[in-house]
């Protein structure tokens, strides 16, 4: 009865489940204007936050006078930290075990931190009472450098007792934070000192931030009749946001709602908590009256959540033949004056131990030493799943460094060594269980598809000409194959702030036949109102046209850890699915009461129940959902709702091949990206457009992160790079055109097989770009040269290995 | 407190008229006073062309054009392209070939994209991508703007075409 006949196919269609390039119901507010994003909210009474913030990477704060700023008209009033300190709210705690200050308690640590905060009539008058508010700051050192950090005897963090453990085991010195290690130490020096061949590195992941075009921001209006606070914003997990507000407001967690309305690109920068929140909190408490903050890019750029920023020295060991036998990293981690990184508890430097990547390394040690500079807090996950695109960006660097001391092929070492295909599911030296996989396809089908053979070819003849002086013009071929560990995550190993990363999905079936879900996720971009219907039509044989998506009102969706990390698809698409199977199983025995047989002698086909053996004989969802709500069955409730929290059993892991190849001019160190190939395998595909449109976003944040995005810092710790003036976004002119392919490898253990794709091309292309700058240079003796590669870092290149003559 | 000027517009062909402080940003007026909110801010510098609109004819960035200096002017928004029931050609494009994700910087680029067509009907490639390359997007890496555009393109063409 499972043959695909015409009038089957039809039916299947019809629902525009998975696998359907299906058009977002996302667009049609989007494209009139009509999305509904934190700032376009205007309450009755609303007033403005801003705040006063420090122009010193390091100071003490002598005083504050806020009485010019009390005196302009139209302020209502001026917080500090003395003010937050007897509701014990002038510090909040960070995700990563650390704390923070709300508003300056005694010192600043970075440039642009919270010093007070104005709450105003209008933004304007806000924005000029933060000119009235007079504070007297004493500079200190500044320690910019975390390997100077680790050796000065000036102390950042004043607040911790520099003998007592933090919050991930003992502190080696006054600015370090942790030490974390995973795999076999004493194993892996063995290994080193056998090895045919060592090749050795520093590979330098610079600090650089998310960007998302809306910056973070929230209107807190807390209800003094009845007790109640809404706190609408940008949150990436607004579930865990309640959580967190209630912890340290102490208003009780069922008289607080937040709500993520539409959310302009988060990329990691909207999942950790902010100054903002809590104070727009307390002023909407001390008020009585709504009270709105949002940033500006300057604010954005300097103070909330950056990302990368790892120091990582690698060694990697490999027989005479380009076997890897083991590999070796000890990362120094720059996290800021704050440790406010968002990593699952367990794991401080997230998951940086899947930086054996894509290949069978028998052997292997990490250790990551976090350590307090005077630089912003942060360290999130931009568009990657915890570290991952550290990790990625070092073993796909690590690897070309080998190829180069082998003098062998960087495609060909990449075969030898990858994980076979019969090796899944494979326990990697640092401790994770790779799901499936089956990169000697999708590496082959790439290197086709590109014409690698006539590339190399091409690339060896232009070095020649290069070298008669016919050109001035040099190839790169860049190569990456990415393993991914994403969908965090199985609560056994993975909370943050205790609650478990499992996700949610609540389904109710309407008597007409049409039904509304909702999810513990939010969508910041990522089409969830589009996809997750896609995921539950086929599941429950109602079309996805006729299924409502509703996430981010914590009073209505279930319980759920929000959307960053690529866990979406992995914990909710699952959950959503796990969910629509309990509608399933609850409308067979309908089904079976209604066609008058056994519950077993029907079965689901597409949008119905038939009666095995007689298909003819069948109910219909749509029948179904009514008979559920007008019909007495004996034994069976009214109604057809169902809800599942999902508990992932493991990660997912994605993985992809992707090629670059870039003309380089040696004289102005410009590039132009002449080609790009993206084959991305991402299990069972929802919906083929939607990964498409991910894959082009996520490539070109990683182009803009390999040429030319930074967040850079003078002696002083002042930031250099506080608007998109100097912070580079790519445009549509700088941007390439890329091609996309695939493969399909299911994952073993997710209901649908789904694995999750939208931070691949992230955490892929930053190698891709950069492995392409490098290899240009290859036949001059280039082995590593740090990332942003930008025109003058490339015309640096060529001038430091002799190339302008 | 600075004084305020009388300040005329004409928006989406209504007419409005106001007291306003002579330093208020044009983004401002449209999204806080006339409760437009389809053009956003993104960045406050002129980088990011979320907060695109027509003024007089012409694209113009209007987080740093004060009021003022629209004093009389007539301006079009995404509010003013098209309605739900009669999208503009672009609206509907844009979601038929995917040119959207987190839909902050749709409606300028939308409004842009417009003017852009007005100025050259028949775009290549690579006309699209210079003409609009004042308009930021994190999400889409650009590629199906660009075919959303070239689409709209040619179904204006084919619409004109029809018509003469």
């Amino acid at each position: 009865m499972n043959d695909m006949t015409p009038e089957r196919e039809e039916r299947v269609a019809g629902l525009k489940g998975l696998g359907c390039s299906r058009k977002r119901v996302e667009d049609a507010r989007f494209t009139q204007g009509k999305g509904n994003y934190v700032d376009d909210l205007k309450l009755p009474g609303m007033l403005h936050g801003d705040f006063v913030r420090s122009p010193y990477a390091h100071a003490r704060v002598k005083s504050i006078n806020t009485e010019a700023a009390m005196a302009l008209d139209g302020v209502v009033a001026v917080l500090t930290a003395a003010d937050l300190a007897p509701l014990g709210l002038h510090w909040m705690p960070t995700l990563a075990g650390d704390k923070q200050m709300v508003l300056a308690d005694g010192k600043v640590l970075f440039q642009g931190q919270e010093v007070a905060y104005v709450i105003a009539r209008d933004r304007y008058v806000a924005a000029d009472a933060v000119e009235l508010v007079e504070v007297e700051y004493e500079e200190l050192p500044v320690l910019t450098d975390p390997f100077e950090a680790l050796k000065s005897d000036v102390v950042l963090r004043e607040d911790l007792d520099p003998a007592a453990p933090g919050a991930h085991g003992p502190r080696k010195h006054h600015n370090h934070i942790f030490t974390w290690e995973a795999g076999d130490k004493t194993a892996t020096e063995q290994v080193f000192a056998e090895a045919d061949v060592v090749a050795e590195e520093m590979i330098y992941y610079h600090r650089t931030h998310p960007c998302p075009l809306e910056t973070c921001g929230c209107v807190a209006s807390m209800d003094k009749v009845n007790g109640k606070l809404t706190l609408w914003g940008t949150f990436q997990a607004p579930h865990a946001i309640r959580t967190v507000v209630s912890l340290i407001s102490g208003i009780e967690e069922h008289n607080i709602r937040v709500i993520s309305p539409d959310i302009g690109g988060g990329f990691g920068n909207k999942v950790g908590a902010y100054a903002g929140y809590v104070c727009s909190v307390v002023a909407s408490i001390v008020t009585g009256q709504p009270v709105k903050w949002v940033e500006d890019r300057m604010e954005n750029l300097m103070t909330t959540a950056f990302a990368r920023d790892y120091w990582m020295q690698g060694k990697i060991a490999a027989t005479k033949e380009g076997k890897i036998t083991g590999l070796w990293c000890h990362t120094t981690a720059d996290h800021g004056g704050f440790d406010a990184c968002a990593d699952p508890t367990k794991f401080p430097a997230g998951f940086m131990n899947i930086c054996t990547g894509s290949y069978d390394i028998p052997t292997a040690y990490l250790a990551v030493d976090g350590v307090y500079t005077n630089k912003a807090p942060g360290g999130v996950a931009y568009r990657c799943s915890f570290r991952v695109t550290e990790a990625a960006y070092f073993i796909e660097r690590m690897i070309e460094v080998l190829a180069i001391e082998l003098k062998m092929d960087a495609a060909e070492l990449r075969r030898i060594n990858f994980i076979r295909k019969d090796q899944f599911p494979y326990q990697s030296a640092l401790g994770w269980e790779y799901d499936s996989g089956d990169y000697h396809t999708a590496w082959d089908k790439a290197l086709t598809a590109v014409g690698y053979d006539a590339l190399r070819k091409e690339q060896a003849e232009r070095v020649e000409a290069f070298k008669r002086g016919e050109t001035r013009k040099l190839l790169g071929i860049g190569l990456t194959h990415f393993t991914e560990i994403v969908g965090a995550g199985p609560v056994k190993n993975c909370d943050i702030l205790g609650l478990g990363m499992f996700d949610s999905c609540e389904i109710r079936i309407h008597p007409t036949g049409s039904a509304i879900a909702r999810l513990g996720t939010i969508s910041q971009g990522q089409g969830h109102a589009t996809t997750f219907a896609q995921i539950l039509a086929s599941e429950i044989g109602i079309p996805a046209d006729s299924i409502t998506i509703e996430e981010g009102d914590t009073d209505t969706a279930p319980y759920g850890l929000g959307t960053y990390g690529s866990r979406s698809t992995p914990v909710a698409g699952a959950a959503s699915a796990m969910a629509g199977r309990k509608i399933r199983a609850k409308a067979q025995m309908i089904a079976a009461y209604l066609l008058e047989v056994h519950d077993d002698d029907v079965e689901f086909d597409v949008d119905r129940f038939v009666v095995k053996g007689a298909p003819e004989r069948f109910k219909t969802m749509k029948e179904i959902a009514f008979a559920a709500y007008n019909q007495a069955i004996p034994g069976i409730e009214p109604g057809l709702e169902a809800v599942s929290y999902y508990d992932p059993p493991n990660m997912t892991y994605p993985f992809g091949a992707y090629i670059c190849v870039m003309e380089i001019d040696v004289d102005t160190g410009e590039h132009q990206i002449r080609q790009f190939y993206a084959l991305d395998d991402c299990g069972t595909r929802i919906n083929p457009m939607i990964i498409e449109g991910q894959v082009h976003g996520g490539l070109t944040e990683a182009l803009a992160i390999a040429m030319g995005q930074e967040i850079a810092y003078d002696d002083m710790g002042n930031c250099k790079t506080g608007t998109l003036m100097d912070f580079f976004l790519p445009t549509a002119w700088e941007t390439p055109h890329y091609t996309t392919d695939h493969t399909v490898t299911p994952s073993p253990h997710h209901p649908i097989g789904a694995k999750g794709v939208g931070e691949s091309p992230n955490v892929g292309g930053v190698p891709a770009f950069s492995n392409a700058v490098h290899d240009a240079f290859r036949a001059f003796g280039l082995r590593q040269s740090h990332m942003p590669h930008d025109h003058w870092r490339i015309w640096k290149i060529a001038d430091d290995l002799g190339l302008h003559g | 407190m600075p004084k305020k000027m009388h300040i005329e517009l004409t928006v989406n062909g209504k007419s409005h008229e106001f007291l306003a402080e002579p330093r208020e940003l044009l983004i401002h007026t449209l999204r806080e006073r006339l409760n437009l909110t389809g053009p956003h801010i993104g960045c406050e510098t002129s980088h990011c062309g979320a907060c695109t609109v027509i003024v007089n004819g012409k694209s113009v960035k209007s987080c740093t054009m004060f009021v003022a200096q629209a004093n009389g002017a007539d301006l079009t928004t995404i509010e003013g392209l098209g309605t739900p029931d009669a999208p503009h050609v672009l609206q509907t494009a844009f979601r038929e070939h995917h040119g959207l994700q987190c839909g902050f910087c749709t409606p300028g680029m939308i409004t842009r994209a417009s003017k852009l067509l007005e100025e050259n009907p028949n775009p290549t490639e690579e006309e699209i991508r210079f003409g609009m390359a004042g308009n930021l997007c994190r999400c889409t890496g650009y590629q199906n703007i660009v075919k959303s555009i070239l689409a709209a393109a040619s179904e204006l063409n084919a619409a004109k075409e029809a018509a003469e």
